[in-house]
């Protein structure tokens, strides 16, 4: 058990490694020549006109937050997927409540606009 | 069963017969292997990634009636080696304007998942890298990571552009992941296990992809909205805003994201074969038909499928037009997820009936 958390964690390193090491390299094999208009910020050739870094109006706020519930919904449905068999009854009625549960939010968000693009 | 081991099964044999004697204590074997197995991984990524490139233009071509490439080597073969070459000696400049440590930790970040999901992927009977308990678990929570580096290469790249192709890329997250996850619990309702091997093994009389239908097209649809695809692709929008997050990368940085997007690619391919169609099972024929798919080694069953789902995908590609961003949003929430809540009450009621009526 521990022992393929180990291997797991020694996937994440190397592979956090790769590409380190392949744009090292390349940087040892590439040109290096900059010019100020390379450096500039590439915008199909145009000046850029004023900041990027501003508030950024995020459409979909209210998708994430129902994202969110819905998330949470998974992490209790995966273990609930695996014990299904054995729980019998029980976890056959459990179902329709919590799915019960989840469609009424649902259907609230739907009929409130939250799934609307604006 | 087929019970001979095959090419694969029996190299994996013997690396370890060789190790034992070196190493001595079994845990240091085991890591060793595992070791094995992420070198294996690794080379699959980078060798499949040239390959791919290489049949997407293929199959573009033929979509659209024209040749794709070939020039360099017999039918063109040559031309992503050429290409590889040609990112490896490019410039790698950095635009003045970015964030230096988001701008350039987005292209580190985006391949590291990419590589870590491989680890659970069953490339056939006792050839699955790292066989976790949680092994699906493990896979989605892993690759779900990809949007993180899209959004900071949109927001470190100080570029309008890349800007809103990063937000996109958030916005197509949040409406995909839920009918994704969502798809292949029905799957596991039958199962009862997150363990890929077991999975897999379940599926020996019968594929998934005949018991749970819906799932797999809502699985097939939210897999190529998670990879970022046509007729998903609005993060990059060639046509709309230049290419997205990458517009401020050259070289091997974005060689990263590039290969990141093809190890995805082939990651929900694999996904696909091992959870619906059957993994490393062979075709269920009946008679000596079958004992003739039998003698086929499993990881090539594997790999059959595999690519075969890769030919869906670049065909989904190739022929779909592009979805606006109120549609693909609509059809997210509205369509694929209450379809797939759907899905996962009728697999409950199915099962509970079939039990009922075998009396367990």
């Amino acid at each position: 058990m521990l022992k393929e958390y180990l291997a797991i964690s020694m996937f994440f390193i190397v592979a956090l490694l790769i590409p380190v090491a392949v744009i090292f390299i390349s940087r040892l094999v590439a040109p290096k020549k900059t010019t100020p208009e390379k450096e500039e910020v590439y915008e199909c050739g145009v000046d850029t006109v004023g900041d990027t870094w501003i508030r950024f109006k995020t459409s979909y706020f209210l998708y994430a937050l129902v994202f969110v519930v819905f998330d949470v919904e998974t992490v209790f449905l995966y273990p609930w997927a695996v014990q299904f068999q054995q729980l019998g009854t029980f976890a056959f009625v459990e179902m329709f409540i919590f799915i019960a549960i989840l469609v009424v939010g649902f259907w609230y968000a739907w009929k409130e606009g939250a799934l609307e693009w604006k | 069963m087929n019970s001979n081991p095959d090419l694969l099964t029996s190299l994996a044999g013997s690396i370890r017969s060789v190790l034992s004697p070196l190493i001595g204590n079994p845990d240091g074997v085991d890591m060793a292997m595992y070791g094995v197995g992420l070198l294996a991984v690794i080379t699959l990524i980078f060798t499949n990634a040239v390959i791919l490139v290489w049949g997407e233009r293929k199959v573009a071509g033929f979509m659209q009636s024209r040749y794709g490439p070939n020039r360099l080597g017999p039918w063109g073969l040559f031309q992503s080696i050429a290409d590889v070459l040609k990112l490896m000696s490019k410039e790698d400049y950095r635009p003045k304007l970015v964030d230096k440590w988001v701008w350039a930790l987005a292209p580190i970040i985006m391949f590291a998942p990419a590589v870590a999901a491989y680890a659970v992927l069953p490339f056939g009977k006792d050839l699955v890298p790292v066989d976790l308990n949680i092994g699906i678990f493990y896979f989605i929570a892993v690759s779900s990571i990809t949007t993180i580096p899209l959004l900071m290469a949109g927001w470190g790249s100080n570029n309008k552009y890349s800007l809103i192709g990063g937000m996109r890329a958030v916005a197509q997250m949040v409406s995909y992941e839920i009918p994704l996850v969502f798809s292949m619990l029905g799957a596991i309702m039958l199962v009862g296990s997150l363990k890929m091997s077991s999975i897999v093994e379940a599926q020996s009389h019968i594929w998934f992809v005949f018991l749970q239908p819906v799932a797999f097209l809502v699985y097939v649809i939210a897999a190529t909205a998670e990879t970022n695809r046509a007729p998903f692709d609005l993060v990059e929008g060639e046509s709309e805003i230049v290419a997205g997050p990458l517009t401020e990368y050259s070289g091997m940085r974005w060689a990263m994201f590039f290969l990141g997007e093809y190890a995805n690619l082939l990651a929900v391919s694999a996904i696909a074969s091992a959870v619906f169609l059957g993994g490393w099972q062979p075709l269920p024929l009946p008679g000596a038909l079958g004992d003739m798919m039998h003698a086929i080694p499993g990881w090539i069953w594997f790999a059959l499928k595999t690519y075969i789902m890769i030919f869906v995908f670049m065909w989904f590609r190739w022929t779909f037009p592009r979805f606006r961003v109120d549609q693909l949003m609509g059809f997210g929430w509205k369509v694929l997820l209450p379809l797939s809540l759907a899905n996962i009450l009728v697999t409950g009621v199915g099962i509970f009936l079939y039990r009922v009526a075998i009396g367990g």
